[in-house]
């Protein structure tokens, strides 16, 4: 999987118009000699023929090296790895937030009429629909131009957290909210719900220990998507926020087309994407051990 | 998965739950109030694409500098921006950039998907194998990535923006195609067909693409709202529309230096993104009802 993204990408770089060495260089615009091209050619290995490269390309991926920054004069992989940090503690951060609020929701808003349900499923609907970028904005001015209580820009302290790790949680909870909701609804109307309140269970029971757990299947399933879209949404906040991390990184990257730098952050996000998948299946197989226990013959 | 996936099984997409809608006189399902607010904004937006001076007279580049960073008023009622020009005036004007781009980035995005997911789902299970494998890749470039991917390859700009929104969206469309081709093809009504000894070539014109295509009226109207806020954060990170263009996220990275001072010039542009993005949601929605109930 991996080898076929390093592949695409190395394939997809190549399509970009212009010299690479010349961008090394500092773009069309500098006084270049030939002299310094050819050195720069032989330098990055560019000189050889374009299978020679991409054999060269995937043996060095292989063994984690992931090559030199044109823009930056320092390697790929160290770069990446100190960004990596910020990165994912924003992500894990925004993840749990997004699910105890897609949760206080979805249970808050099933049972208790049509007003609650709508309510709940517009909430839902709206934040789902509301880009980081303007989210961002306007929580800044609320909360730091206007009441002055948490900073614009994002510090080291936990303070400085608070802003981004909402902006990216909002709009998660909306999407998991409607997906839980959906599913909470459907638990709540299936054969074992109500043997379960035959044999006396509280409608509270009857959520929280029979219904939540199906309900919760397919958000979890979907939260190896989530963790994509935080990162996508990190480039988004993490610029905004002027915070270090692989999201601004890249951005950085892409504007001054520093291609090592692109296809470094690139492959150490599909690494995650791949990992966090993994993470899901595992997640559901411990909310829904239905599989395995039949696979064992054993049912309790 | 895609967000346009989850929207799509959100609103029931495979669930296959039966709901009950309210119906009106005469058994036609009745027209709630969001589904009428959402028509009625969305006529105004396309008001606003088509004809800008009816609803905005006057001229969105007009500047003003007496008037700079003005906050709204009766006058201005979205307030002006840093060289007095009116910013209710701009974000009207805005509304054909921004619906455009996301129309064609949805078409192209939509149109791509189609040919991968009719490949995929027609030729049978190595080419099947072959271009899913290929979608997989993709989806391994979550969101804005691919997108960011294509803006290294074609550099910045409104095109390719346009370009790299319409490209990322293609493999969340390839796969709900797909699948839909995939059901279709072993429900009943092919069985008969097949039954009936008609071709290949006939079945699959005739019975299978129309059923299923018809879902991408639905996944279409999703997919403009989705596309209109990737195209905008593209242009608010400086990689699509440029500034001094009336488009909306072009307009929030340009408010975005007065924030401190002039929260408006990137407030209103920001809310007509979202009021379009719901509106999109809300209308998708209906239409899924609607035919689903036809």
């Amino acid at each position: 999987m991996l080898w076929a993204v390093a592949t695409v990408t190395f394939f997809a770089v190549r399509l970009i118009p212009g010299d690479p060495a010349e961008a090394i260089l500092g773009g069309p615009g500098s006084q270049t000699s030939p002299e310094a091209l050819a050195a720069v050619r032989a330098e990055y290995g560019l000189d050889q023929p374009l299978l020679v490269q991409y054999l060269q390309q995937v043996g060095r991926l292989a063994t984690g090296d992931l090559g030199r920054s044109y823009a930056l004069n320092m390697d790929v992989g160290p770069l990446v790895i100190s960004q990596l940090g910020g990165t994912l503690l924003l992500a894990v951060l925004s993840l749990t937030l997004a699910w105890v609020i897609a949760l206080v929701l979805a249970t808050w808003s099933t049972g208790r009429g049509r007003l609650a349900a709508r309510i709940g499923s517009g909430l839902e609907i709206v934040s789902a629909a509301l880009p980081h970028f303007w989210l961002a904005t306007s929580l800044i001015v609320v909360f730091s131009v206007w009441w002055g209580v948490l900073p614009p820009i994002s510090t080291a302290d936990a303070r400085g957290l608070v802003l981004p790790v909402v902006t990216l949680a909002i709009p998660l909870a909306g999407f998991l909210g409607q997906v839980m909701r959906e599913s909470l609804n459907t638990a709540l109307e299936s054969p074992f719900v109500l043997s379960a309140r035959a044999r006396g269970e509280t409608d509270r029971g009857v959520l929280w220990r029979h219904a939540l757990r199906h309900a919760a299947l397919p958000a979890i399933g979907l939260s190896g998507w989530a963790f994509g879209s935080l990162i996508s949404g990190a480039v988004v906040v993490e610029t905004i926020f002027a915070r270090p991390g692989l999201g601004r990184t890249l951005l950085n990257a892409v504007t001054v087309r520093d291609v090592p730098v692109v296809v470094g952050v690139v492959m150490v996000v599909a690494l995650a994407y791949i990992l966090m998948t993994i993470v899901t299946d595992l997640a559901s197989s411990l909310a829904d051990p239905r599989p395995t226990e039949h696979a064992n013959g054993a049912f309790s | 998965m895609s967000e346009l996936e989850i929207q799509a099984s959100a609103t029931g997409h495979g669930a296959g739950r039966p709901q009950t809608a309210p119906r009106g006189r005469f058994g036609r399902l009745r027209v709630s109030v969001v589904e009428l607010l959402a028509v009625l904004v969305t006529l105004l937006l396309l008001t606003a694409a088509i004809a800008p001076r009816l609803l905005a007279p006057g001229d969105p580049l007009a500047i003003d500098p007496l008037a700079a960073f003005g906050a709204p008023s009766w006058a201005h009622w979205f307030g002006t921006d840093e060289s007095g020009r009116d910013i209710y005036t701009r974000v009207v004007d805005g509304a054909r950039d921004s619906l455009l781009i996301g129309l064609t980035a949805t078409l192209i995005g939509l149109g791509l998907g189609a040919v991968l997911g009719t490949i995929a789902g027609t030729l049978g299970a190595a080419v099947d194998f072959t271009v899913n494998r290929f979608l997989e890749v993709l989806f391994a470039f979550p969101g804005l990535l691919l997108a960011l991917l294509f803006i290294l390859i074609f550099g910045p700009g409104p095109g390719s923006a346009i370009v790299a929104v319409g490209l990322s969206t293609a493999p969340g469309y390839a796969r709900i195609i797909r699948a839909q081709l995939l059901r279709v093809r072993s429900s009943g009504f092919v069985e008969a067909a097949t039954v009936q000894g008609l071709g290949r070539t006939r079945i699959l014109a005739r019975h299978i693409l129309p059923n299923t295509l018809a879902p991408l009226l639905v996944l279409g109207t999703l997919g403009v709202g989705q596309a209109i806020v990737w195209a905008a954060a593209l242009s608010y990170l400086g990689l699509g529309a440029q500034p001094p263009a009336a488009e909306w996220g072009a307009m929030l990275s340009a408010g975005r230096t007065y924030i401190t001072s002039a929260w408006w010039m990137s407030f209103f542009p920001g809310l007509f993104i979202v009021l379009t993005a719901v509106c999109a949601t809300a209308l998708g929605r209906a239409i899924e009802r609607r035919m689903r109930h036809a």
